[in-house]
């Protein structure tokens, strides 16, 4: 499967020589800071690519890792340490806030997994919005010309109780659509942990396009809640 | 390492709107270094001293600190002060600011260049000036170490963009310092505060200052500190107080007695002086009085006369004080925390002057819901001094000096979203706020024309949808693509915001492998070379000899404490001390007068603090006359025209005049 990040690392300390295993950004022998071109997060926590996280554990790593990587340790250190300390640190605090997140966590690693998925925040070459999902085409035009009139109503400065019910019920309907969406996630997720290479790429398809419903039911709770909060 | 490496002092630095300090790591307590006067505050106020006519060669001095403040009423137009509001900041963002302070821009300063400050006949950039203030610090800590300090922390306010951020770093060069971190203020009152307590769970720092407000949610954790959320507003602090007091008493002035004080800058300081008096009365009193002689109109002099009840004054700063209610919910809600677990926070440390004000105290009562689960904010360290002990224990930290910090580590985050500039003028982020830094992010950039050698990418910073909403912060030209069909070139772009929270970039074009060439043109900033050549100059030279410089320093000192005292000898508060006291100060005189000659460091040092401490009541006889002889608007002639023009309404009037007779006044 080719894979869109490399994850080559030194194999050995640059300082000390001591071959680096599990640990790639800290030397393990002489806690020397390690250059860190393209590990990825999971690699950065010395983890396996899974889904299931003990979040705590991920924590405690953390912050042992933080205080021997951050660059307030480095102040006094060689330039070129203070650079491997910065890009570790950098790279350690990414990958955390990567891997805390469910969601993040589950689009990071289709992304390592070569799956083009849309990223919320990719505007530079964004995709066009895409085609709601089939099963709610009916619902989500009823909604779109419900938070059309409901705009117009308040341009009017008029408000509209049986209109604002009804978009309240959508947004209750959407939620829970979204809950279940996080459900099928979570199951897909473990079928992805527990699987192999013959049934993996059945699982990250199916994230992806679970990711891809739970984002588009995600834009249309917030544009309710716009509607509904002005 | 060379061993002087090690035990090299790292000074901790709060470069405040309206105070700055210098503090360092005595054992295992933060101490603040206190200045020549004693004073462990240094007014961020800097003027340039008036130039003897008569000698062509003289070059201009700066004075800096209490000693400045003189200037703000004498020569208001060779004085500033609140230059931290300038810090970078462009000319389009500074209006509203201009209307209320005496501040004077260049009147050549194009769009898009770093705004410069006019003082007298030459104009500073608020990078320069803050330079000023950074040196003066740094020749207090040299003079309490006697050995030379080379290198700081200094604090920002959270909320500072990067563009802020450059400035203040670009200031620390430019004052000789080199500039080890930039620590975010509320997270460094919580280190001061966190040193001597192994606490555990969430705090909240609310940190009101002169001019900035900055609401931090943190996460302690057996020695580390780790921001959750920050949030604030880099305009909003006592100076707006002061602005707003100051505009209704300038108003009510010229409704009622027809004088309009705005065309009058040193009667406009003598009043801000007046009100902020008042302001920090009426923190501990249920009123305060305004009491002022009004320049004299048609040959009668007549007093503006106000009580303010606190009922009023609170009424009057309420929406000011209400400002820091939404970044304050804001930040608890990046923090994942609602109005019905607040008890989450534990404590809420108060921070910055302004924190002082009871109707502060009580809206983060509220905010926090502290009284309803029975606690109190923390206010046990000074609220002005808090900051600077944090930086001293981060500087402490980074010099990897002492056992009681190595087990403390800030995790801080970046406050504002960092975005690029996609089509349609929409903002793509790329780095969310509240991400711990450093923080970094990769995209990759293509040729939109076939032999295209050049991609532009701007880069924003703020949390609207369109870059023209949000702060530019640079734009970048990627250069020497190699020409290929549209497409193709695939040029990486490596985003990292470092641990100061300071961009940085590097790219790469990925087919040829060509680490692509990039020109940055900060919206607003200096270039390296701009700041080489605004190295303050005195550096250059006496870093060579230390000694020598503190010799020359102390006798400069002197001299300008003598001929100050002279000068006071003609004036009018020379006839208001008693005999003996003229004895005193006449003993202390001769004394400082001969030990001058000797060269001798300490002796000068001993005999300057001795006349100064002499005088000490002189001068603030000397103050008081200047400031009265000011609204009588009598000094100087007006230079300014700060507040001209502008329609100031007062939202609300003080009280109605006392006309009793006041016996305690009129010395």
């Amino acid at each position: 499967m080719s894979t869109t990040l490399t994850t080559s690392a030194p194999a050995t300390c640059w300082a000390c020589s001591t071959a680096l295993g599990e640990s790639p950004l800290l030397c393990v022998a002489c806690g020397k800071v390690q250059p860190t071109t393209s590990l990825d997060y999971f690699h950065a926590f010395a983890l396996a690519r899974k889904l299931q996280i003990d979040l705590p554990g991920l924590e405690r790593e953390f912050h042992r890792l933080s205080r021997r990587l951050h660059p307030d340790r480095f102040a006094r250190a060689t330039p070129q340490e203070q650079e491997w300390s910065l890009a570790a640190t950098a790279l350690l605090n990414d990958a955390y806030r990567t891997l805390r997140d469910p969601i993040a966590r589950v689009e990071y690693l289709l992304k390592l997994e070569g799956l083009e998925i849309g990223e919320e925040h990719a505007g530079v070459n964004k995709r066009a919005d895409r085609q709601p999902p089939a099963d709610l085409l009916e619902e989500v035009f009823e909604l779109n010309m419900q938070l059309e009139e409901m705009r117009m109503t308040q341009k009017m400065g008029e408000s509209d109780p049986s209109l604002q019910r009804d978009l309240k019920s959508a947004r209750t309907k959407f939620e829970t659509l979204l809950s279940e969406v996080d459900n099928d996630l979570a199951t897909q997720g473990r079928a992805w942990d527990e699987g192999d290479a013959a049934t993996r790429p059945a699982a990250a398809k199916a994230m992806a396009a679970l990711l891809d419903r739970r984002r588009y039911l995600r834009n249309l709770v917030r544009d309710v809640n716009q509607v509904l909060g002005a | 390492m060379p061993e002087e490496t090690k035990t090299e002092r790292v000074v901790g630095i709060d470069l405040g709107t309206t105070n700055s300090l210098v503090a360092y790591m005595e054992g295992s307590e933060p101490v603040v270094i206190p200045g020549v006067d004693g004073s462990n505050l240094v007014p961020s106020i800097i003027a340039l001293d008036v130039l003897d006519p008569s000698d062509p060669g003289a070059k201009p001095t700066v004075t800096i600190g209490n000693s400045a403040r003189r200037a703000l009423i004498e020569t208001p137009d060779r004085a500033i002060y609140s230059v931290k509001r300038l810090m970078g900041r462009g000319v389009e963002d500074v209006q509203d600011e201009l209307k209320l302070f005496p501040f004077h821009l260049a009147p050549d300063i194009q769009p898009g260049e770093v705004i410069r400050v006019q003082l007298g006949d030459k104009t500073f950039t608020p990078s320069e000036i803050s330079a000023y203030i950074l040196r003066q610090l740094k020749r207090n800590a040299e003079r309490y170490f006697g050995a030379p300090v080379n290198k700081a922390v200094i604090t920002v306010p959270a909320y500072f963009n990067d563009a802020q951020r450059q400035a203040t770093r670009d200031a620390g060069r430019m004052s000789g310092l080199d500039v080890l971190r930039l620590v975010n203020e509320p997270t460094a009152a919580a280190l001061a505060y966190g040193l001597d307590r192994a606490k555990e769970g969430i705090i909240a720092v609310y940190d009101l200052g002169g001019g900035t407000f900055d609401i931090s949610i943190l996460k302690l954790n057996d020695g580390i500190f780790e921001v959750i959320a920050t949030n604030g507003d880099t305009h909003l602090g006592g100076d707006d107080i002061d602005n707003l007091l100051l505009a209704v008493a300038i108003d009510e002035i010229h409704n009622e007695y027809k004088i309009d004080l705005r065309q009058q800058p040193d009667a406009i300081q003598a009043l801000r002086k007046a009100v902020i008096e008042a302001k920090i009365a009426l923190s501990s009193q249920d009123s305060a009085k305004l009491d002022i002689e009004l320049p004299a109109k048609d040959g009668v002099t007549q007093r503006y006369q106000r009580e303010i009840p606190r009922a009023v004054y609170e009424q009057l700063i309420a929406p000011v004080i209400q400002r820091t209610a939404g970044p304050t919910k804001q930040a608890l809600a990046d923090a994942g925390i609602t109005a019905d677990n607040i008890a989450q926070i534990e404590e809420v440390v108060l921070v910055g002057g302004s924190t002082r004000i009871p109707a502060v105290r009580a809206l983060v009562d509220q905010l926090f819901g502290l009284s309803a689960r029975g606690k109190k904010p923390h206010t046990e360290l000074n609220p002005d001094e808090v900051v600077a002990l944090g930086a001293a224990v981060q500087a402490n930290i980074l010099a990897g000096a002492s056992a009681a910090t190595e087990d403390l580590l800030l995790l801080d985050v970046t406050p504002l979203s960092l975005g690029i500039e996609a089509l349609g003028g929409v903002v793509a982020k790329i780095i969310q706020r509240n991400s711990t830094i450093p923080a970094s992010a990769t995209e990759h950039f293509t040729t939109g024309v076939e032999g295209q050698t050049n991609v532009a990418i701007h880069v924003v910073q703020g949390e609207r949808e369109l870059a023209s909403d949000c702060r530019s912060l640079a734009r970048f030209d990627l250069k020497g693509i190699p020409p290929m069909p549209a497409g193709l070139p695939r040029i990486e772009v490596k985003f990292l915001i470092d641990a100061n929270g300071i961009l940085q970039v590097s790219a790469r074009e990925q087919r040829s492998g060509k680490e692509a060439q990039i020109e940055v043109k900060p919206t607003y900033g200096l270039t390296d070379e701009q700041v080489e050549t605004m190295i303050l100059e005195s550096f250059d030279h006496a870093e060579a000899d230390f000694e020598a410089r503190q010799i020359i320093e102390a006798k400069l000192e002197a001299d300008t404490i003598l001929a100050a005292l002279e000068k006071a000898k003609t004036g009018p508060a020379w006839s208001l001390i008693s005999d003996s006291e003229k004895v005193q100060i006449e003993t202390a005189r001769a004394n400082l007068a001969a030990t001058k000659a000797t060269g001798d460091l300490a002796a000068i040092r001993t005999a300057t603090t001795t006349l100064d401490h002499t005088t000490r009541n002189l001068a603030e006889k000397q103050m008081d006359a200047a400031v009265s002889s000011a609204m009588r608007g009598k000094t100087m002639e007006a230079a300014g025209e700060s507040l001209a023009n502008e329609n100031i309404q007062a939202p609300h009037p003080f009280a109605k005049p006392e006309f009793e007779d006041d016996d305690d006044k009129d010395k």
